[in-house]
């Protein structure tokens, strides 16, 4: 196993010269993809935090099941759900919108739990003061209670919003054409692994600035345990 | 759990409620506002009778101040911040408008130089006196004191006395529940001793702290002044 | 209602699929009864490491931990799949696997037993030493149950995303619980073997995030 030889299977300039045009272009569908989960994902689970925090029994037993059932499902079984067993009763949908809907769920599920967590450690005095002052329940939660418990929120919130974006490549397997699609079927396809190579280096240049950055953050809102 | 509870407070009266632990004295003060649900009876404030449920909770609590005992200042904001959030959420008061009434309140209790001051950067008697300026604020026909001064260091608890005294002197009627039998001496209108959810015994401090009707109410009194 | 039944819940159809189904929950159960002790295994190590406090190792310990976060499992399993070929070397596909997602785990526990081993107070290091505790001693005995105890809410959650990671490998065919399920999809144009594997998904790991639900709620409380 020649040095050579390992530079022409896996940085094959010419390989690469063919296939570089699709992985940027999986990087744009990538990029796209993550940001919808994110927007969706998040905004579900604090919509669900603050509704669970109003306290109607039956309204919090569906959201608590919600939360278990798609902190247990394994993100790509969702898919697969989606994508190949709706269909059968005329719900079908694109792999896209299968890959979108999977992950911005289990995003949802993790967030609303984060989200809860955050503001179950504000102290009952700062709900019962504002409501002592005639603020309404909403008014309450959002000016006094969510922003403090959002402090607490934001490291395992980056962490679980790298850890969604990355199952972007999940959708892959139902042929969304983000990086990975393009790197494997390139890789077979010139029987070469350089494409390979190139997605992994696209996802590194996506995701390790924002596990960088997360770090960071991390740092500044120090979770005290 | 309260039992049978009658209580009546004419307006400009100090109100003081004393009793072991227990007794019931938080829970009554809460229900004032509602913050507590009686289970049966009903409390009217000004003329309105609170527990109704079709009464909007949220616009009588505004004729309601309430102080805590552990302050619950929201950290945060700062001091100004703590006062005017209910002007402008509340009342729909604008910025400047809320600024200025909250600038008045903090100066009634002696704290507007510290209004950009963060709670946590406050003393725990200066946190208290804008807990006070907070309820005050909203104008309140009633002021509610749950305990305001157990939470705080001895050299402190003057500063929060001296704000209570005033107010009283501009005519406020408050109901306060605490182990301040000196302040109970002087300035309280009507003292009520609770025991087991109920009402022992009331009437004007003189009586209660020196020839109380019941055993219970002099082995308390004498208890609580041997600690102060 | 009466198609919903047919398609998804298929009486008949689970029977002939349950024997592929149970064969892929045994394979399931096995790669995660190798990947998570190794694992675990290799990211104590790590945190270990970083215990020594070398500027140089630490910096080279973040690099490897910051590289293995940011990559995705699959892109990681894919490239190793397609790229070991090349490299002359021939794995098994268990071996495959497994390689794959033990460098993306052991990185992940590494983080944790890190903030582990961090937030036991240096004083509990110093009391024992001065006992004549050797280091080791010290770190078995003293610092790691402590370690242990602090992180577990996040050790017993990154063990269950483990678990939920071996769904990937029926990308490359391994014969796990999904791979089969799918198989039996296509093989009998009903969408039950699919719906069952779900199924099967949860009742296996709903106990685990119960659990973690509970710890972490305590860990609240007791702040």
């Amino acid at each position: 196993m020649e040095l050579q030889r390992l530079a022409f299977s896996f940085f094959n300039a010419d390989v690469a010269s063919r296939y570089w045009l699709d992985i940027v272009h999986g990087m744009w569908v990538t990029t796209y993809l993550a940001a919808v989960v994110i927007a969706t994902g998040l905004g579900g689970g604090l919509a669900a935090a603050m509704l669970r925090s109003f306290h109607f029994r039956p309204v919090n037993v569906l959201i608590v099941v919600f939360a278990d059932a798609f902190r247990a499902l394994p993100p790509l079984v969702v898919i697969i759900v989606l994508f190949f067993a709706f269909p059968y009763v005329n719900l079908a949908m694109s792999a896209f919108t299968a890959t979108w809907l999977a992950l911005s769920l289990v995003l949802a599920a993790f967030a609303e739990e984060i989200f809860w967590a955050g503001i179950l450690s504000v102290p009952k005095g700062q709900t019962e003061a504002a409501r002592s002052t005639g603020m309404s329940r909403l008014q309450t939660l959002v000016h006094v209670i969510l922003p403090q418990a959002v402090r607490l929120t934001i490291p395992p919130l980056t962490n679980r919003m790298i850890a969604i974006t990355k199952g972007t490549a999940l959708g892959s397997v139902v042929a969304v054409h983000e990086i990975i699609y393009y790197a494997s079927s390139g890789a077979s396809e010139a029987g070469n692994p350089t494409p390979l190579t190139l997605g992994a280096a696209a996802y590194l240049v996506l995701f390790l600035p924002v596990v960088m950055l997360s770090r960071w953050v991390e740092t500044r809102f120090a979770w005290k345990r | 759990m309260l039992r049978g509870i009658d209580l009546a407070v004419a307006p400009g009266e100090l109100v003081f409620i004393i009793g072991p632990s227990g007794s019931g004295k938080s829970t009554l003060l809460r229900c004032c506002n509602r913050l507590e649900e009686p289970s049966s009876g009903s409390v009217v404030v000004d003329g309105t009778e609170i527990t109704r449920p079709d009464v909007d909770i949220n616009r009588v609590r505004q004729k309601i101040g309430m102080v805590f005992q552990s302050f619950n200042l929201y950290p945060h904001m700062n001091a100004l911040g703590n006062v005017t959030l209910a002007l402008r959420k509340v009342q729909g008061l604008g910025r400047a408008e809320a600024e200025s009434k909250g600038m008045a309140a903090l100066t009634r209790v002696g704290l507007a130089e510290k209004a950009r001051a963060y709670p946590n950067e406050l003393s725990g008697g200066q946190q208290q006196r804008v807990a006070i300026a907070r309820a005050l604020a909203l104008e309140p026909k009633i002021l509610l004191f749950d305990e305001p001064t157990s939470a705080l260091d001895p050299e402190l608890v003057g500063s929060v006395l001296k704000v209570m005294r005033e107010l009283r002197e501009s005519g406020m009627t408050m109901v306060v529940v605490s182990h301040e039998m000196q302040f109970a001496r002087a300035a309280a209108d009507r003292v009520v001793f609770m025991d087991g959810g109920m009402i022992l015994e009331e009437g004007r401090p003189e009586k209660i702290f020196s020839r109380p009707d019941h055993a219970r109410v002099g082995e308390f009194v004498a208890r609580i002044a041997s600690h102060h | 209602m009466e198609q919903i039944l047919q398609v998804f819940f298929n009486g008949a159809i689970f029977e002939r699929a349950w024997p592929f189904l149970a064969r892929g929950i045994g394979m399931t159960v096995a790669l995660s009864l190798v990947v998570v002790p190794i694992g675990l295994a290799s990211g104590l190590a790590v945190a270990m490491l970083y215990h020594l406090h070398r500027r140089w190792l630490n910096r080279l310990l973040m690099a490897y931990v910051d590289f293995f976060r940011a990559f995705p499992p699959l892109v990681l399993l894919l490239f190793i799949y397609g790229g070991l070929p090349f490299l002359g070397v021939d794995l098994p596909l268990f071996g495959t696997v497994a390689l794959a997602f033990l460098l993306n785990t052991s990185s992940y526990y590494g983080e944790i037993f890190r903030a582990g081993l961090e937030s036991v107070p240096g004083g509990q290091a110093e009391a024992a030493r001065s006992t004549g505790l050797s280091r080791w001693q010290t770190m078995l005995w003293v610092i790691l149950p402590q370690a242990t105890r602090n992180v577990l809410p996040d050790l017993i959650s990154n063990t269950l995303e483990v678990i939920k990671l071996t769904t990937l490998a029926s990308v490359v065919g391994f014969t796990e619980l999904l791979n089969n399920a799918r198989n039996a999809q296509a093989l009998t144009y009903n969408a039950t073997p699919i719906v069952a594997a779900a199924l099967i998904y949860l009742i296996m790991l709903w106990p685990l995030v119960r659990l973690v639900s509970r710890l972490e709620h305590k860990s609240i409380a007791v702040r």
